[in-house]
């Protein structure tokens, strides 16, 4: 018996029922499709999540006050009200300052430190340019090595240097929609912007790095230090202290040698630190642990549909092989020996699947090529050849229990059957 | 008989239905012999268990107990693969409800068995037209079953029988579901395939259609009560005989 023939009578039995087959079809295709395209949009989320991360800059930990923290609690809470007298614990909560900054670039307490940058933010500055005036969404004064360490180059004329953080020189790097907001078409670089009545030189322009979600990335001003504090925000406390490590291995090590430089400087412990430590490796890490648990739970309920559409494909076979009872019956008496019904009805049931899981994958490559809700979706391979090689194994899975009931009649019985 | 080895031999075949008080005993014990080129009718009332006889010597049911040789190979000690190759090679089968698969023109009808035997493409179209053509259907060859008329059917269902040129040709009560017209043309084409030296054996009720065999065998409540020959083995059958004087 030529595999061909079994094929040919697969197909042929197929199409006598093609609204019936096409509906079968129908379901595997909807199960294949979904798998790879959920898997499909949740490789896109969490791609555009890593790179949102990643826009934040390199190898960094960022460091902020912390005021839930301080040794034995006692910054917050009530107070009494007697006087406006310190009573609490000497180990109350202290601000970040310059000189932590300083601390943490020793070379030997902190090898796997490349560069340390203090940063101060002045909120809500208006900068002026002729007429045109502007609400500046972040005003940073920090040091040179910030543009590296949080990753904003510069588009169009140069940074500042550490020669003007000491001369607190007033100049300034312009954000994008500052340009804009401002200038307009105008070349910015050299001009002057007077920023809450202070004149500032514009030497730099950032380059372009998009929205992340709801705040603008690209509304921002970075001066020197010094020339932010003079003018705007005064010699306070440090905002946050940006740290880059010398690479991605020693990111961790890098916090350790940070905190525990921090630890001995304010006197605290691990347990009730006055500061936070944001670690972009570890951030990095969770929210992709998080987007593949994510991922898999989209997979598992287009899985189903899939294995919907698997029982669907038995339901279906197991209808043919009744119906048909009767012409496996003739078609034993004249000689068809249990393999050629076996093959036949497995055939049609791998075909049913195959068709409809090809199908699948063909909608999900045009379903992939749109994007939802801002994601672009990310087509893993590895989805398409487990959702088609699951596909095709329910079919033959499914289709051999109908099938091998039709295989094992015995010709009286099955031309008996009515 | 000078044969030595009949097509069919049959020895004591018994086939009971059901378990325990409702068991049925539809062959009590049943022998005979078939030779080559003989055309046996098996008549009997319904209930005789005359069918039941066909389906076992078609290897489409099992007997109870007793043997049944086919060719001289015993039938109980074939497989499953095995019988369908026999099924396939060595008995061609004509049902009383012709059976064809609907949707399947004439011709793929015909093919099928060859199909199952294993026969290339182009001869099996070549003796499935030649076996149409015998039962003088040429001009029908790619209608479907629903387009033809019983007897027309039934002549594809003949030549589905035929095209593999099986030792035995068994057929179950052919003109049962025919009208006067069709029965006839069913009965020439079995006399000449008689006639050609094939060994038919047929199930009827009708006096008339056995008046076309050589032998008519009588079952009564699953046994043989009657066997009688009305022409020699090696003769043509009586009613060509008639026919052409």
């Amino acid at each position: 018996m030529n595999p061909f023939e079994i094929l040919r009578f697969a197909l042929r039995g197929l199409l006598a029922n093609k609204l019936r087959s096409s509906l079968t079809t129908l379901g595997i295709l909807i199960g294949v499709g979904a798998v790879i395209m959920l898997v499909a949009v949740g490789e896109g989320a969490s791609q555009s999540i890593q790179q949102n991360i990643q826009r934040l800059g390199a190898n960094t930990i960022t460091i902020s006050p912390s005021f839930s923290g301080g040794g034995g609690g006692g910054g917050g809470g009530m107070r009494g009200q007697g006087g406006g007298g310190n009573t609490g614990p000497r180990t109350q909560a202290r601000d970040l300052s310059l000189a932590d900054a300083k601390a943490l670039t020793d070379r030997t307490l902190a090898p796997s430190v490349k560069s340390v940058s203090p940063v101060v933010t002045a909120a809500s500055q208006t900068a002026a340019y002729g007429a045109a005036s502007h609400a500046v969404g972040q005003f940073v004064g920090t040091y040179p090595s910030y543009f590296e360490a949080v990753n904003k180059p510069v588009a169009k004329g140069t940074y500042f240097f550490n020669d003007d953080v000491l001369a607190a020189r007033k100049v300034v790097v312009l954000g994008q929609t500052v340009v804009e907001e401002l200038f307009g078409t105008v070349d910015p670089i050299g001009k002057q912007v007077s920023v809450s009545g202070v004149p500032f030189t514009v030497v730099g322009v950032l380059k372009e790095s998009g929205s992340a979600g709801t705040q603008d990335a690209d509304d921002v001003a970075i001066a020197p230090l010094p020339a932010v504090q003079q003018s705007l925000s005064g010699f306070g406390p440090l905002g946050s202290i940006v740290v880059q490590a010398t690479g991605a291995e020693t990111t961790t090590a890098a916090q350790s040698e940070v905190t525990a430089i921090l630890n001995q400087r304010h006197g605290t412990t691990d347990e009730n630190a006055d500061y936070r430590v944001l670690n972009q490796a570890t951030l990095q890490e969770t929210v992709s642990q998080a987007t593949g648990i994510l991922t898999a739970l989209l997979a598992a309920v287009a899985g189903i549909s899939l294995l919907v559409g698997g029982i669907g494909i038995t339901n279906i076979m197991l209808v043919t092989v009744t119906e048909r009872t009767r012409e496996i019956g003739i078609r034993k008496a004249i000689g068809a020996p249990r393999s050629a019904i076996l093959g036949q009805f497995l055939v049609e049931a791998t075909l049913l699947s195959l068709i409809g899981g090809l199908a699948g994958v063909l909608l999900a490559f045009l379903g992939t090529r749109f994007s939802f809700a801002g994601i672009q979706p990310v087509l893993v391979p590895s989805s398409v050849a487990l959702a088609l090689g699951v596909s095709v194994g329910i079919g033959l899975f499914f289709g051999s229990y109908p099938a091998n009931r039709a295989a094992k009649l015995r010709p009286i019985q099955a031309l008996r059957h009515e | 008989m000078t044969d030595s080895v009949p097509v069919l031999r049959v020895r004591d075949l018994v086939k009971e239905y059901g378990e325990g008080d409702a068991r049925v005993r539809a062959l009590r014990g049943v022998s005979l012999d078939v030779h080559r080129g003989d055309y046996v009718a098996i008549m009997g009332a319904s209930g005789s268990g005359k069918s039941t006889l066909m389906n076992i010597l078609g290897c489409l049911d099992i007997p109870t107990s007793g043997t049944y040789l086919i060719d001289g190979a015993d039938v109980g000690l074939l497989d499953e693969r095995q019988l369908a190759i026999l099924r396939n090679r060595r008995v061609g089968f004509v049902f009383q409800s012709f059976n064809l698969i609907p949707r399947m023109s004439a011709l793929a009808n015909v093919e099928l068995p060859l199909v199952y035997g294993g026969v290339g493409q182009a001869e099996r179209r070549a003796r499935a037209l030649a076996a149409l053509d015998q039962v003088g259907l040429t001009d029908r060859v790619h209608h479907e079953p629903n387009q033809l008329s019983g007897g027309q059917q039934q002549r594809v269902a003949v030549a589905r029988a035929l095209v593999t040129a099986p030792a035995l040709l068994l057929a179950d009560e052919p003109t049962g579901n025919l009208d006067t017209a069709s029965t006839g043309d069913v009965l020439r084409i079995l006399d000449r395939l008689s006639e050609e030296g094939r060994t038919i054996v047929l199930i009827t009720h009708e006096d008339d259609v056995a008046s076309h065999a050589k032998r008519v065998i009588r079952l009564v409540d699953g046994e043989v009560v009657e066997d009688r020959r009305q022409a020699p083995v090696d003769g043509p059958p009586p009613r060509l005989l008639e026919a052409a004087g």
